[in-house]
């Protein structure tokens, strides 16, 4: 009974050790933003005093407001897109039977593993000359590519899960294998596409590389790139406390999303095992 | 069946449960209607994913390639031709593409060994905790939900002297992210940081697989817990370990946005990630730059190879359990 009451409590006194490793980092930029431009060198991890007035400047600001259109809309779009392209790509796969198939998923998981470094150039020369070069479009269709595969893989797993007699069995009623898939299949689809999409907003929302690479203004900079290259309201003052109170306004609605559906993104990413 | 879509070599890949799985039987010359147009179906629906797929990846490969092989300097846009090699040679023989090189595998080896124990221990925690397992698995969910722009942020402003807490809760004005040594000391702890919850979820998954009576029944023959988990637990989790090594090496290896933020290649922290990167929008010089984007994609290639070759067996076995 001792040995089981002391193996508790070790486990518990390690759970305690990871909960405030993995929050330290957020607890201290929340921290920072909070804090009056006079003490954010004073290198404390609590405030002394709380003040919003970075929050107040940053959305006085037309860099930071146009990074975070930017980078809704962009996100949004993609995730729209790349779940519907890898939802007909994912039930034709895990039900469908045609040449090819095998070909798609391998090429899917070669992608996963792509290093992006290696399109942007090219990307870079190509954008400019067709005219995508910092436009909303010129980040979404890289991002489409990048989280197709993982889309595609999560749905297959989920789509091969789903009771297809009943597909079947609206076939058998007379309905054609596109209206079975429309009437009967998408709604039991649903939590899958749901995981999904949030899989793929996530890879969108955290690009950096396509962001600072295709983009120069603020028309199409999304918010990662602005904050990167963020420079204060005056060249006086130093911009620490507004980066940071950026951080947390683009962090916290994922955050809050990531814990209200964790079940669906850790059984998403485990199944998908492909980072986003 | 989280395993069904666990791994890769594509050769392997589950049988899915298809009624008429007759693609390797020699053809029928007449296919009943059905199954004409359920190929056509199926085409027509993988089609629109697979375009993207190739448009943003093969094409601007191969116009990598191609540019590589040429002189193509932004800043003299008249002076472009064919050079053949001489991009690839001037990038090897400089010693910046090697230092980047092994800067690159020093971060990746060191961080991704690092995410592994971690991981591990972390998955066991989460597998054995019975209070507070589900607030373990939320806040280690955060440092994923994190833009890892903001995560290397965070990091450096705890870095940085006078801003910091790190210095002031160790009584140190060490300056972290001018000197080599403790830049990559902070670079590789964001990286772990970020990461090790990936590589953990992979993990569960995998030890989850692991069947309690196993375990119950190497106690009874007297093992100790950690023998138990070498002579059990490992050998059954060598598949999962495996397919989270080889993402997460993959993945670690193209590592640039943390370097960028926090040093920005300073003090000999530069990956292979950023030497391209400055290349093409530093130096405008897009056939060095696709020069360098080529030998990454080559360095990616030789990973995943020897990955395959070296683990093939047990990747593939991973996923025939399923």
């Amino acid at each position: 009974m001792q040995g089981h009451v002391k193996e508790k409590a070790w486990w518990s006194s390690a759970s305690v050790i990871v909960v405030v490793f993995a929050l330290l980092p957020v607890a201290w930029i929340i921290s920072l933003s909070l804090k009056k431009a006079a003490d954010i060198n004073d290198g404390s991890f609590i405030p002394k005093s709380v003040t919003f007035d970075n929050y107040r400047n940053i959305f006085d600001q037309g860099v930071f407001t146009a990074a975070l259109r930017n980078s809704i809309g962009i996100a949004l779009i993609s995730t729209l897109v790349a779940v519907l392209l890898a939802t007909t790509a994912a039930y034709a796969i895990a039900r469908l039977d045609f040449p090819g198939k095998r070909l798609v998923l391998a090429f899917a998981l070669a992608i996963a593993m792509f290093p992006q470094i290696s399109v942007v150039s090219p990307l870079f020369d190509i954008w400019r000359r067709i005219g995508l070069y910092d436009t909303w479009l010129g980040l979404i269709i890289p991002y489409l590519t990048f989280t197709l595969p993982l889309a595609i893989w999560v749905l297959s797993a989920f789509f091969r899960e789903i009771p297809w007699e009943l597909e079947q069995a609206a076939q058998t009623d007379g309905a054609t294998p596109f209206q079975a898939f429309r009437k009967v299949i998408a709604p039991l689809a649903a939590p899958g596409m749901f995981t999904a999409a949030i899989l793929v907003f996530i890879f969108a929302w955290n690009d950096f590389l396509f962001a600072i690479s295709l983009t120069s203004t603020n028309r199409a900079r999304t918010v990662p790139a602005a904050i990167a290259f963020f420079q204060g309201t005056s060249q006086f003052t130093q911009p620490t406390g507004q980066i940071a109170a950026a951080a947390v306004v683009v962090t916290i609605p994922v955050v809050i999303a990531v814990l209200i559906f964790q079940k669906r993104i850790v059984s998403g990413l485990t199944s998908g095992a492909v980072k986003g | 069946m989280t395993q069904t879509a666990t791994g890769p070599p594509p050769t392997s890949s589950p049988p899915p449960a298809g009624p008429s799985r007759a693609v390797s039987a020699p053809k029928p010359r007449k296919r009943t209607d059905r199954a004409m147009s359920e190929r056509r179906l199926g085409l027509m629906l993988c089609a629109p994913a697979a375009i993207v797929m190739v448009a943003v990846t093969a094409y601007p490969i191969g116009y990598a390639i191609y540019l590589s092989l040429q002189r193509a300097d932004l800043r003299f846009p008249n002076a472009n031709k064919f050079i053949g090699l001489s991009n690839y040679s001037s990038v090897l023989s400089s010693s910046l593409w090697w230092q980047d090189l092994w800067t690159t595998v020093f971060i990746t080896v060191v961080s991704v060994a690092i995410e592994l124990v971690l991981g591990m221990a972390l998955a066991i925690v989460m597998h054995r905790a019975l209070v507070g397992r589900g607030l373990v698995r939320a806040s280690i969910l955060v440092p994923y939900g994190l833009i890892t722009v903001v995560a290397a942020l965070a990091w450096k402003f705890a870095f940085t002297p006078g801003t910091g807490f790190i210095n002031n809760w160790f009584g140190s004005d060490r300056a972290w992210l001018t000197q080599h040594g403790s830049a990559l000391f902070v670079i590789i702890l964001t990286e772990v940081w970020k990461t090790t919850p990936f590589m953990a979820l992979l993990l569960l998954a995998g030890l989850a697989l692991v069947p309690d009576e196993l375990l119950e029944a190497a106690k009874v023959d007297g093992a100790t817990s950690w023998q138990a988990f070498r002579k059990v637990t490992l050998p059954l989790m060598k598949g999962a370990i495996l397919v989270a090594l080889l993402f997460r090496t993959l993945d670690a290896f193209r590592v640039f946005d943390s370097i960028f933020i926090q040093t920005g290649g300073a003090n000999n922290t530069e990956s292979v990630s950023i030497l391209g990167y400055n290349q093409l929008l530093n130096r405008l010089n897009l056939g060095i730059g696709s020069a360098v984007s080529v030998l990454i994609f080559l360095c990616v290639l030789i990973i995943s190879f020897v990955f395959v070759k070296l683990f093939g067996a047990n990747l593939s076995q991973q996923r025939g359990e399923s």
